[in-house]
């Protein structure tokens, strides 16, 4: 097992570093850079911008260097946790992005935990019920869950909340708890907020895991173990959960590794259409404003994590499943 | 295969020994048409082509059936959309900002008119609010004519032309009412207007002209380059196919949103529309076709042990002439179905790139540009109706699901 942890974080080393490279190939590849742009934008507004001063501006970030060398430091600061200056917020990049990574996290997370509880309930409810009318009612509403981009399930609910109850669900705390450092209260704020974005990234998912649930367990029931436990007089809630489900559950573990990138793309247009304070907002403003070190360190770290995720959901599914250890 | 009739006189004696056959492919057919008799059924299965079978298949699949339908008409509303729409996508009149949608009656007074028509929108000032408010002017209806005299359009850009599927005549003014204090706008907004009063009905179907096309284009481009990449990989294995599977693996554990805005956002501002369009397709297309490649690399690693591929190489046959006769033919309606597959979620893509700004941008007309409007919670909360590309796309993207889900059935119904 430890062996099998070791290899796959051995070839995490070149996955991440191509990820690193082409994070800042792309932020390279739009014509001119926030200086320039800069500039572009103070002429603009009729001010004279000495050519001294652009010179100061572009040896200050370094942008005088060629692209290669750029990169190289860029990468060597940033295995130290220095991951370069924001221009558009004159803050070191790592200020900026840990608090927000990390509730990206979160909201992830709990659209993850939505997902596999509507998707285990529903899924079961589902396979044994088959054909019944709520299969169907579930059915449709899975369909319709797969095929709604997860931002127009976020503007519906914010209109319907706004219009109908009157409430507002954009953003992650009140009002009162934005600027506050971090407390009990502030978290215990978070979390009542946390419903609504995670019941929008997760529906996609959770549609999509009720229909496998649902196959898979329709599989299973057919099977001749469960009509003996049945011909001895098992009950029947305890037939199911007993085998039936636990061998239905693996492809849970196993869709984990692609769930997480698909959740964290998702809460990405999400998060900028609720305002939440994660890296959706700001990744799309530093991209629209060429604020080149904050957007790779922002690619980087969100790949980082869907790296990370893949990797806990293969070593839970070789955990699970002895034959994907041996031959791996 | 048997697909050439004039082997059919073989199968009086074949269709006997091969009860199997009859069987295993009757079980399929049998529900298709249950008049036949048993041996006209046999027969009918013997010399079938493999179309017609995935055929028969097909359209046992009710909700694949449905799908089609929609599929076909959004596809057809995209290409007469100049005809069908009842005005020009960018007609505006500001005084109709946010004018709420208008519902086609046929009663006025309780009496059935022959001809369905709207009633004319008035503004009044809500006292309340302070607000300007649409109504409706129940004393002044417009009938619906057809094929009426409207904006003029030029069809595909090639065919000038001012007739419009729908539009309003003129309007019948109620005896009992008297003079209306002011004259109510003459418009028929099936579906509202946007915050410039343009035609939410028209610009809608003239979005679905670029998001229905972009998820076609782009998924074509990803079929080249899946099928491309995925055959060498699959055929010829070795370092190149472990070269082929590493990059798919390391593109697909990007996640694709934040790449795909990057690359769109690193798209130069002076770009004409036009090109902005290619390139959102090309970046779309750059994660999508990994999903293709997967699946071409498996059916060439599967095919490249069966027997008739053996016989081919045995009989002399070149590289090039068993990839193109003997394997492609043998999965390609089954890529067919994956492409369809593929279609809904380019075109969510995007919608969701277009919404967030990233993506096309106006003067042109997506269904994502349209969604940009909704954006704002208070123009939501004033104008409902902003919302509905989005159900258009649900009903895109829900449609085409059920058709490839079918259309895969029909294709590989092992798989």
């Amino acid at each position: 097992m430890s062996s099998f942890i070791f290899r796959r974080l051995i070839l995490m080393v070149p996955t991440l570093f191509m990820i690193s490279l082409i994070s800042f190939i792309i932020i390279e590849l739009p014509p001119g850079d926030y200086v320039t742009s800069y500039i572009a934008n103070r002429m603009a507004m009729g001010d004279d911008v000495r050519q001294d001063e652009i010179d100061a501006l572009v040896i200050r970030y370094g942008l005088d260097q060629p692209a290669p060398v750029r990169y190289t430091k860029w990468l060597v600061n940033a295995l130290q946790g220095n991951f370069g200056f924001s221009f558009e917020w004159s803050l070191p990049v790592s200020d900026l992005i840990w608090e927000r990574l990390g509730l990206t996290v979160v909201v992830a997370f709990a659209a993850l935990i939505f997902s596999w509880i509507v998707g285990l309930v529903v899924g079961i409810f589902s396979a044994v019920y088959q054909y019944s009318l709520g299969d169907y009612i579930f059915t449709a509403l899975s369909f319709i869950g797969l095929g709604t981009p997860n931002f127009m399930l976020a503007l519906i609910m914010m209109w319907v909340a706004f219009a109908y109850f009157g409430t507002n669900i954009s953003g992650l705390f009140s009002p009162e708890f934005v600027d506050q450092p971090w407390s009990f209260a502030k978290f215990g704020d978070m979390l009542k907020h946390l419903w609504a974005p995670a019941i929008i990234v997760g529906t996609a998912g959770s549609a999509g895991l009720v229909r496998t649930m649902r196959a898979n367990l329709l599989d299973e029931l057919s099977k001749p173990y469960v009509e003996t436990g049945r011909a001895k007089g098992l009950n029947e809630t305890r037939l199911v959960f007993k085998y039936p489900t636990r061998v239905a559950l693996n492809p849970f573990v196993s869709t984990m590794g692609w769930a997480l990138p698909q959740l964290v793309s998702g809460s990405i247009i999400v998060s900028v259409v609720l305002s939440l304070p994660t890296t959706g907002p700001l990744l799309l403003r530093a991209l629209l404003t060429q604020d080149m070190y904050l957007a790779a360190s922002f690619l980087l770290m969100l790949s980082t994590l869907t790296i990370i995720g893949t990797l806990i959901s293969d070593i839970m599914l070789a955990l699970l499943d002895p034959r994907i250890r041996m031959g791996g | 295969m048997s697909a050439d009739p004039s082997l059919s006189g073989q199968t009086q004696t074949a269709s006997e020994t091969s009860a199997a056959t009859g069987d295993l492919l009757g079980a399929d057919v049998v529900d298709a048409d249950t008049y036949l008799s048993v041996e006209e059924e046999e027969e009918r299965i013997y010399i079938a082509t493999p179309l017609q079978m995935m055929w028969w298949r097909f359209i046992k699949h009710k909700m694949a059936i449905v799908g089609a339908i929609v599929v076909i008409i959004l596809y057809l509303i995209a290409i007469f959309a100049e005809v069908l729409a009842p005005y020009n996508p960018e007609t505006y009149e500001v005084a109709l900002t946010y004018a709420p949608p208008q519902r086609v009656h046929f009663f006025h007074n309780g009496e059935f008119q022959g001809a369905p028509f709207v009633y004319g929108l008035t503004q009044a000032r809500n006292p309340d609010t302070l607000r300007m408010e649409f109504q409706t002017d129940e004393t002044v209806r417009y009938p619906v004519r057809f094929w009426v005299e409207g904006d003029p359009y030029k069809l595909w850009g090639l065919i000038p032309n001012s007739r419009h599927l729908f539009g309003i005549g003129e309007p019948i003014y109620d005896a009992s009412a008297g003079e209306a204090a002011e004259a109510p706008f003459s418009t028929i907004f099936l579906l509202g207007a946007d915050k410039l009063g343009r035609d939410m009905f028209t610009r809608i179907i003239y979005g679905s002209r670029i998001s229905l096309s972009i998820g076609l284009i782009g998924v074509a481009l990803s079929f080249v380059f899946g099928v491309v990449l995925g055959g060498i990989s699959g055929f010829y294995g070795g370092v190149i196919d472990v070269l082929i599977q590493r990059i798919i693996e390391f593109i697909r554990s990007v996640p694709s949103i934040p790449l795909w805005m990057a690359l769109s956002a690193s798209l130069p501002q002076d770009w004409s529309n036009i090109r902005v369009y290619f390139g959102i397709t090309i970046i779309l297309s750059l994660i999508g076709w990994t999903f293709l490649a997967r699946a071409v690399r498996g059916r060439f690693l599967s095919m490249r042990e069966e027997e008739f591929i053996l016989a081919a190489r045995f009989a002399g046959a070149g590289e090039m002439r068993i990839i193109l006769r003997h394997m492609v033919p043998s999965f390609f309606s089954h890529l067919i179905a994956s492409a369809t597959l593929a279609v809904p979620a380019m075109i969510l893509s995007e919608t969701s790139l277009s919404f967030l700004g990233l993506g096309l941008r106006p003067p042109t007309i997506s269904w994502g540009v349209l969604l940009q409007e909704s954006q704002n919670l208070r123009s939501v909360a004033l104008a409902p109706w902003l919302l509905l590309p989005g159900v258009f796309v649900i009903i895109t993207v829900l449609a085409l699901n059920f058709f490839g889900d079918g259309l895969r059935d029909a294709a590989d119904p092992y798989h």
